[in-house]
C-alpha cells in the first residue's frame, strides 16, 4: 500500500462529510432508483469529470479495498488514470486493472462484461441524474412527475421515436424502471450494458456531483429497460466481431484505422479483452 | 495487427510538465511573485475571492498565478482547497453601516449625510492606453487625502424606510441556508438565492442584470448606494458566549431601489435589490441586486415571464465552476456513446433504405 | 340525486374582495350533459376549476362518487384526472403537446394508464382520429400544423380514449369561427351519446347549450341565479338575468 498524500484524511473528504454521504447512500439502497440529494462538495476535479463518483467512493472506500477505474470500458483513459491516481494519492489503496480482483469498480459510461458479484460494489459516474431532464427541465416539476409515477411522458417519447423511424431510438442513457417504482438514467452507458443491471448481484450507486444526487440499486433487484410489447428492448452492439480477441458478444469500439475508410473493432472493455487474448496465447 | 493504444499515464505526465514550462514563460522575464500579484491585480483577485467564495487574498493570488491567469480556473483551485477547511461556524451578520469606506456613492439624492465619496474608481476615467505604464517607473504621487474623515454614513434605503417608503426586511430572518452543504431546492429561499449570486459568474450575473433593463422582467431600479470598504467580521465561539472581533474584510455592498406597485395586502412602496460581493466589485454587486430583485417577482405578485426571474434558470446556471466543468467535460472520451449512435443511425439509415429500394436490398 | 356521480354543495371562493363563488351547489349524473352559462366573470371557469380539483374552494365540498375531491392528495387526483375524468381545454394548445405528433397525443394518456403495445395504441390512436374527423394520414403530423378547429377534436380525441365517465369542458368551441363550431358541437354531442359520458360544459354560448345540455345553471356574480331542464330554462326564464341572456341571443 502506498503511503497516502500529507494534509488530507483518508481519502481526501473528512470524516463528517463522508458520514453524510453514507446516510445519503442509505437512504438511496433503502428507495431504489431514487435520486436524494446530497450536499455535493467542491472535488479538486471538474464538476461533469466525475465528481459524483468520486464522492460516493471515497465515502465507501477503505483500506484493504482493491480500487478499479474505468472510462468508456478501458482502464487507461486520460481520465480513469487521473481518477485512479487521485485515489492513490489520497488514500493509498491498492488498484488493479483485474475486473474480478477490484472490490469497488469506479465507472463511466460502461458496465464491464464480466458478471460481478455480491462482494463488489460498482460506483457510476452521473451527468444527469434526472431521466425526464430532456423533456420537462424544471426539477420542481420532474420531483413530482416522479412522487406521482407519472412517465407518461417518456412513453410518449418512445412511441415518438417508432412512430418517425420505425424503433426506439436511444442508443445509450436508456431510460429503465427500477424495481417497478422510479423512472431511473442509468447514465450514458449503451443500451447494450442494461440488462447487466438486472438483478446484478453486486451493489450499484451512481453519484452526480454537479447535479447534487445519489441513486441506487441494490443487488438483485428488478431493472427493465422502457418498452413496448411488440417493440421489445433490444441492445445494440456492432455486428463485428473484436479485432483482438475475436469476441462477438462484448461491446465494442470501432477505431479508424487510416483515411481510407479502414476501420477494425475491439472490445471497450480492456480487461476483459486482455484476459481473453492471454488465455488463447496460453492454450497456444 | 491493430493494437490499442495504451500509455496514457506517461503523457499526462508530460503534459502537466508542459503546463509547467508554459506557466513560466520565458525564463529570461523575472517571474511574478503572488505579492505582485496581491497588490498590483487587485481586481483580479477580489473577483477570484467572490467566484472562489473565500476571502483571503494571498490565496486567491497564487490561485491566479497557478492557473496563467485564467480567472475562472483560479477561483476554481480556491473552491476546491476551501471545501476541505474546517468549520467552526458562522460569523454575526455583517453590520455595513459601520464600514470602513473608500468609496460611498449614491444615484438617488444628490447629497446626503456622510456625502458621496468616489474614491478609487475607473468611472470618469478616459480610457485611453496609457503608455507611460509600459514604461516601468516610480510610483505615482501619494493622491491627495480629504481634510477631515467621513463621520456618519447612514443607509440611504433606512432613510426610505424610516418614511414607510421602502419594504422593510425580516428583522431576524434566522439561521441563513448555505448551499455548500444543502443542495439547492426549490422555490429557493432569498438568502440561499444571495450566496449563488454571490458566487455566481461575474459575466452571467451582468449579462442577467442587463436584461432586466433591456425590459426581460423589468424593475425600474436606482441605485440607492454603493459601499465599498472594509468591515469588521465578528464570532461568537461558544465557550465565550459574546462576539469577538475577528478582523476586517473588504466588500462591496450595493442597494437597488424598485418601484412596487403593492398588493391588496400592502401598500404602494420601493422594494430593495440587494447585492454584496468579496472586495471591490462594483459591476458584481449592482448585477447581483439587480437580479435578485428580479427574482423576487413571484412573492412579490408579480408576474414570472423574464429569465432573470426564473429561480431555477437563475441558480442552476450561474454557477461558472459547475458550468465550465460541465462544458469542458465534452473533451473527455465519448466514444461508447458516439459508438451507440453510430450503430443506431447505421440500422435506420439500412431500413430507410431497404423501404425505398426493396429491389436493390434483395 | 340519485346516480349522481359529482355533487358539489356550500361552495365558496373569494379572490381578494371579490366573491369568485357563494355558496353553489351542483349535481351531475351518470349520461348527464349539464351546462353552466353566465357572461364572462360570471365565476363559471373558476366553478369548473374548482369542481375539478385544480383549485381548493374557502368553503364547502365537491364528491366523486361519494369522495372528497379536495381531500383526496394530489396523488389521487392525478389518476383520476388521467382515468375516469378528462378535461377539454377552451385553447388547445393548453391540453395537447404541441411538440408531440397527433396519435403520440392521443395515444399519450392509454400509455399513462400502463397501455404497453404500440400496435394497439396506434390503432386506437387511428380509431380516434377517425371519430373526431381527423385525416388518418395526419396522424404522424404535430398538431401546431393543424387548424384551430382540428386541434380541439384532436384535443377531444386524446381526452375520450380512455374512455372517462365525466368530462369537464371549458369553453370548448370559445375560439373558433361559426361553421367550425357548428360542426364541432354535433360531434360532441354525437360522441356524448354513444359514449353515455358525463358532461359539464362551461359556455357563454345559449345556443350550444341548448343543442348539448340536459340541464342549464346560469350564474351571475358567483352565484347560481337559476337552473332546471334546457328547455324549461330557455323557453321559460324565470330570473331577470336569464330574461336577460336568452332574450339577448334571440336579438342576436
Amino acid at each position: 500500500m502506498n503511503a497516502p498524500m500529507e494534509g488530507y484524511n483518508f481519502a481526501y473528504l473528512d470524516e463528517a462529510t463522508k458520514r453524510m454521504l453514507r446516510r445519503t447512500i442509505l437512504k438511496a439502497v433503502a428507495v431504489p432508483g431514487h435520486q436524494i440529494p446530497f450536499g455535493a462538495r467542491e472535488m479538486p476535479l471538474p464538476y461533469g469529470w466525475g465528481t459524483g463518483g468520486i464522492q460516493v467512493t471515497a465515502a465507501i472506500l477503505g483500506p484493504a479495498d482493491t480500487l478499479k477505474v474505468i472510462d468508456q470500458g478501458a482502464d487507461d483513459t486520460t481520465n480513469a488514470i487521473s481518477i485512479r491516481r487521485f485515489f492513490t494519492r489520497v488514500a493509498g489503496v491498492a488498484t488493479t486493472e483485474r475486473t474480478e480482483d477490484a472490490t469497488i469498480i469506479q465507472t463511466r459510461h460502461r458496465i464491464p462484461e464480466a458478471p460481478l458479484r455480491e462482494d463488489q460494489v460498482l460506483v457510476y459516474q452521473v451527468p444527469q441524474p434526472e431521466p425526464l431532464s430532456k423533456l420537462e427541465p424544471r426539477r420542481a416539476e420532474t420531483k413530482r412527475l416522479h412522487a406521482l409515477a407519472d412517465y407518461g411522458l417518456m412513453h410518449v417519447r418512445l412511441y415518438e421515436d417508432i412512430a418517425r423511424l420505425g424503433h426506439i431510438a436511444k442508443a445509450y442513457d436508456y431510460p429503465v424502471m427500477v424495481n417497478g417504482r422510479y423512472l431511473m438514467s442509468p447514465s450514458p452507458i449503451p443500451a447494450f450494458d442494461n440488462p447487466k443491471m438486472h438483478r446484478m448481484a453486486a451493489l450499484q450507486l451512481f453519484g452526480a456531483g454537479r447535479e447534487k444526487r445519489i441513486y441506487a440499486i441494490p443487488p438483485y433487484t428488478e431493472v427493465r429497460s422502457l418498452d413496448f410489447e411488440d417493440h421489445p428492448f433490444r441492445p445494440i452492439r456492432a455486428p463485428q466481431a473484436c479485432a483482438l480477441c475475436g469476441s462477438r458478444e462484448s461491446y465494442l469500439d470501432e477505431v479508424i484505422t487510416d483515411d481510407r475508410g479502414g476501420r477494425v473493432f475491439v472490445c471497450s472493455d480492456t480487461d476483459y479483452c486482455g484476459t481473453r487474448v492471454a488465455a488463447r496465447k496460453g492454450a497456444a | 495487427m491493430y493494437v490499442a493504444v495504451k500509455g496514457g499515464e506517461r503523457a499526462i505526465s508530460a503534459a502537466h510538465a508542459w503546463l509547467d514550462e508554459t506557466r513560466r514563460g520565458d525564463p529570461a522575464v523575472p517571474e511574478l511573485t503572488v505579492a505582485q500579484i496581491e497588490q498590483q491585480m487587485g481586481l483580479a483577485v477580489d473577483r477570484v475571492m467572490a467566484e472562489g467564495s473565500c476571502h483571503d487574498r494571498f490565496l486567491a493570488a497564487l490561485a491566479i498565478k497557478q492557473a496563467k491567469g485564467d480567472l475562472i480556473e483560479a477561483a476554481f483551485l480556491l473552491r476546491a482547497y476551501r471545501t476541505t477547511l474546517p468549520r467552526f461556524g458562522a460569523s454575526e451578520p455583517l453590520d455595513t453601516g459601520a464600514m470602513r469606506l473608500r468609496r460611498r456613492i449614491s444615484a438617488t439624492y444628490k447629497d446626503l449625510p456622510g456625502g458621496q465619496v468616489l474614491g478609487p474608481t475607473f468611472d470618469y476615467t478616459h480610457r485611453l492606453l496609457d503608455f507611460a505604464l509600459a514604461a516601468e517607473g516610480a510610483p505615482p504621487a501619494a493622491a491627495p487625502e480629504a481634510e477631515t474623515p467621513v463621520a456618519s454614513t447612514p443607509r440611504v434605503t433606512e432613510l426610505l424606510a424610516r418614511e414607510g417608503l421602502m419594504q422593510r426586511e425580516p428583522a431576524d430572518p434566522g439561521e441563513p441556508g448555505d448551499l455548500t452543504r444543502q443542495p439547492l431546492a426549490f422555490p429557493a429561499p432569498r438568502d440561499v438565492r444571495l450566496q449563488n449570486l454571490a458566487r455566481g459568474d461575474e459575466g452571467f450575473v451582468l449579462a442577467l442584470g442587463y436584461s432586466t433593463q433591456r425590459g426581460y422582467g423589468g424593475n425600474h431600479p436606482f441605485v440607492g448606494e454603493i459601499r465599498v470598504g472594509h468591515v469588521a467580521v465578528e464570532f461568537t465561539p461558544p465557550e465565550l458566549g459574546f462576539p469577538i472581533d475577528i478582523g476586517e474584510i473588504g466588500i462591496t455592498e450595493c442597494q437597488m431601489v424598485n418601484q412596487f406597485k403593492g398588493s391588496r395586502t400592502e401598500p404602494p412602496q420601493f422594494t430593495r435589490g440587494y447585492g454584496l460581493v468579496f472586495g471591490h466589485g462594483e459591476r458584481r454587486a449592482m448585477s447581483m441586486a439587480l437580479v435578485d430583485r428580479a427574482l423576487r417577482s413571484a412573492e412579490l405578485g408579480e408576474d414570472v415571464t423574464a429569465p432573470a426571474q426564473d429561480q431555477e434558470f437563475v441558480l442552476y446556471h450561474s454557477d461558472n465552476i459547475e458550468a465550465s466543468g460541465f462544458v469542458e467535460h465534452l473533451k473527455l472520451p465519448h466514444y461508447v456513446d458516439f459508438q451507440s449512435e453510430l450503430e443506431n443511425l447505421r440500422t435506420i439509415r439500412a431500413a430507410l433504405v431497404r423501404e425505398a429500394m426493396p429491389e436493390a436490398a434483395e | 340525486m340519485t346516480g349522481a356521480l359529482l355533487t358539489a354543495e356550500g361552495l365558496d371562493l373569494h379572490f381578494g374582495a371579490i366573491p369568485a363563488l357563494v355558496d353553489v351547489a351542483i349535481d351531475v349524473a351518470e349520461g348527464e350533459v349539464v351546462a353552466i352559462v353566465g357572461e364572462s366573470g360570471s365565476g363559471k371557469t373558476t366553478l369548473l376549476r374548482v369542481l375539478s380539483g385544480q383549485m381548493a374552494p374557502d368553503a364547502g365540498t365537491v364528491r366523486w362518487l361519494g369522495q372528497d375531491v379536495h381531500g383526496m392528495g394530489e396523488a389521487a387526483r392525478r389518476r383520476l384526472m388521467r382515468t375516469d375524468w378528462g378535461f377539454v381545454h377552451q385553447n388547445p394548445r393548453d391540453g395537447l403537446r404541441l411538440n408531440v405528433s397527433a396519435g403520440g397525443n392521443v395515444g399519450e394518456r392509454l400509455m399513462a394508464v400502463g397501455a404497453r403495445h404500440y400496435g394497439n395504441i396506434r390503432a386506437q390512436a387511428l380509431e380516434w382520429l377517425a371519430k373526431v374527423e381527423v385525416d388518418a394520414t395526419r396522424i404522424d403530423d404535430l398538431p401546431r400544423t393543424f387548424s384551430g378547429g382540428m386541434q380541439q377534436r384532436l384535443q377531444i380525441a386524446r381526452t375520450l380514449v380512455t374512455r372517462p365517465r365525466l368530462v369537464f369542458m371549458d369553453e370548448p368551441t370559445g375560439g373558433l369561427d361559426v361553421s367550425v363550431q357548428a360542426r364541432l358541437l354535433d360531434l360532441i354531442r354525437g360522441l356524448s351519446r354513444e359514449l353515455g359520458l358525463s358532461v359539464l360544459i362551461v359556455t357563454h354560448d345559449i345556443a350550444a347549450a341548448r343543442l348539448l345540455a340536459d340541464r342549464i345553471l346560469v350564474m351571475r356574480r358567483g352565484r347560481v341565479v337559476e337552473q332546471g331542464l334546457t328547455d324549461r330554462v330557455l323557453d321559460d326564464p324565470q330570473h331577470p338575468y336569464t330574461q336577460l341572456l336568452v332574450s339577448s341571443v334571440l336579438a342576436a
